[in-house]
């Protein structure tokens, strides 16, 4: 036969029975000729070139998904981060651009539209203080807006001032969307090395040395890797990390099959593939199963970080082959709320926030989807940032943390968000005060890149 | 990596084993003259499943409505039909 039965039926099988999909396709929208001191204006050019760009997305990837068969769950737009984009308005409140990106993704049909962003790692300037500022309210007043700020790099250390900041701006956002069990906070992530070109809400933005518009794409597939990784209980780690590293090439091609076909239908060049395995609440498409396969009682044990280091490189591996330009965040996600068994493995307190800080060391993003108690204090979030930030910046990787502090919930309650952000169990924090520490102000300077030991 | 401009699909009818599920299927492609390059049976699990690699670059409708097509044909057998583009598995599995 011109075509092997086995490949078409273990790619059939792949779709059908263990979940594999598309996680997203993100088209990435230069908005820096929006520019203009009215922010009248800015916001109607911001509309203006959403449509005119991204009019044709969603359609587009439908008919990648009849053409080869692969559903496409999510179609994004990331935009110039918009402390940019406003950067020469007059007005300091940058919420009602957040406005008009929710009416244009509306409009467009995506599922979200990240760059609601700051990258302020080493100092605030006026713009940037206007957009965090703005966050909680736009964050409340919207939909499908992201929001990202990154507050630290390998280079320029980690800047405290912000980080404290972030925390209050969590905070304030939690109480906004306190109806909503803080949803707010589910939009909103705060970064050490944040990549430019991640295709993954809520941290997408449109770099600034990235072209006037591509196409970016987020596989998935931690069903389809659980299900090798159950196949193959006895085997020895060199022959699971080359299953593990086959089964990454396989899922990439997809991925950048699709992106290549999107690409070329509308005729904007294609950026990377990101190569994370993101989980979804499904059953079975969990990164904390795989984990479990490899012949861990829970996630969460000792012998987590090791388990989880093995997958995220062979993954890595296994993709880097398959795709001709690699990008984002490419590694594996833990994001509690959006992983049937991270959930179960804090219920069963097999798995606490210090070991997740611990796994977030070997892989992407970091802490990642979090609920913690209402009462949890700024200061005390900014510490969780801080520590996640530092992991990121000595170890020259990307890190993020996505904080939750649910008003009225404690530990033992649970929040739901409904759809790929699922439902977390509340996780208790540390109760000893960290606030002398990083009201200090100031920045951690930057790590020293040689004597790495 | 180059998209190819071929138009050949795949399609796969999974499900129990029964009488004229060829026919059936041959059928429609005949109807709306897709060109079949190559036929084969095999098993998925305990399911019965038939690949076909399928010209359709001279097929009067267009590749969704024949999906369509091969799909409601196969619901009155309760065989479940799924049509993908020869380049995904090409892409896939070889480099």
């Amino acid at each position: 036969m011109l075509i092997n039965p086995d490949e078409i039926l273990e790619t059939i099988k792949m779709i059908e029975m263990e979940n594999f999909d598309i996680r997203t396709v993100t088209m990435g929208i230069n908005l820096k000729d929006c520019a203009h001191p009215d922010i009248e204006v800015v916001r109607e050019n911001i509309y203006n070139k959403i449509i005119e760009y991204a009019g044709q997305l969603v359609e587009t990837a439908q008919k990648m998904e009849v053409k080869y068969g692969v559903p496409i769950v999510n179609k994004r737009i990331s935009v110039t981060p918009i402390s940019i984009v406003a950067a020469a308005c007059e007005e300091s409140d940058y919420s009602s651009i957040a406005e008009t990106l929710d009416q244009a993704a509306k409009k467009v049909g995506v599922d979200f539209i990240g760059g609601f962003s700051a990258l302020v790692h080493k100092g605030h300037t006026k713009e940037e203080r206007n957009l965090i500022n703005s966050i909680p309210k736009a964050l409340n007043k919207t939909d499908r807006v992201c929001s990202s700020v990154n507050v630290a790099t390998t280079k320029a250390g980690i800047n405290m001032d912000a980080v404290l900041e972030m925390g209050q701006i969590i905070k304030k956002t939690a109480e906004l969307t306190a109806d909503e069990g803080a949803i707010g906070c589910a939009k909103l992530v705060v970064f050490a090395n944040v990549p430019e070109d991640n295709p993954f809400m809520a941290g997408a933005f449109h770099g600034i040395g990235e072209a006037e518009a591509t196409i970016n794409v987020g596989i998935s597939g931690p069903g389809v890797i659980k299900n090798i990784v159950e196949d193959i209980p006895e085997v020895n780690f060199d022959e699971l990390a080359d299953r593990i590293k086959r089964t990454a090439f396989k899922i990439t091609r997809m991925g950048e099959l699709v992106g290549r076909g999107v690409s070329k239908e509308l005729a904007i060049p294609f950026g990377i593939v990101d190569l994370s395995l993101a989980p979804t609440p499904a059953v079975g498409d969990s990164i904390a199963n795989i984990l479990e396969n490899m012949g861990l009682e829970k996630c969460g044990t000792h012998g987590t970080t090791a388990a989880l280091a093995l997958l995220n490189d062979a993954v890595k591996k296994g993709g880097a082959m398959a795709s001709a330009h690699v990008g984002g965040l490419s590694g594996a996600f833990i994001p509690v709320s959006e992983d049937q068994g991270m959930i179960e493995a804090v219920e069963s307190g097999a798995l606490d926030l210090n070991k997740l800080e611990a796994m977030t060391s070997v892989c992407s993003v970091g802490l990642d989807m979090i609920a913690i108690p209402g009462a949890t204090s700024a200061e005390t979030i900014a510490a969780i940032i801080a520590d996640e930030m530092a992991i990121g910046t000595i170890n020259q990787k990307t890190t993020a943390a996505r904080i939750i502090p649910v008003p009225g919930k404690e530990v033992g309650d649970e929040v739901e968000f409904g759809g790929l952000l699922g439902r977390a169990p509340i996780m208790d924090i540390n109760h000893f005060s960290s606030a002398k520490f990083v009201k200090r102000g100031g920045r951690i300077p930057a790590p020293l890149q040689a004597l790495n030991n | 990596m180059e998209l190819e401009d071929k138009n050949r699909i795949v399609i796969t009818v999974l499900g129990e084993d029964k009488v004229g599920i060829v026919a059936k299927m041959t059928g429609v492609l005949a109807k709306y003259e897709a060109n079949i390059l190559d036929i084969s049976q095999t098993l998925l699990q305990d399911l019965f499943a038939m690949i076909m690699l399928v010209d359709i670059s001279k097929t009067k409708i267009s590749f969704e409505e024949l999906k369509e097509e091969l799909q409601s044909a196969g619901q009155e057998l309760q065989m479940k039909v799924m049509a993908q583009h020869e380049d995904v598995f090409r892409y896939m599995h070889r480099i």
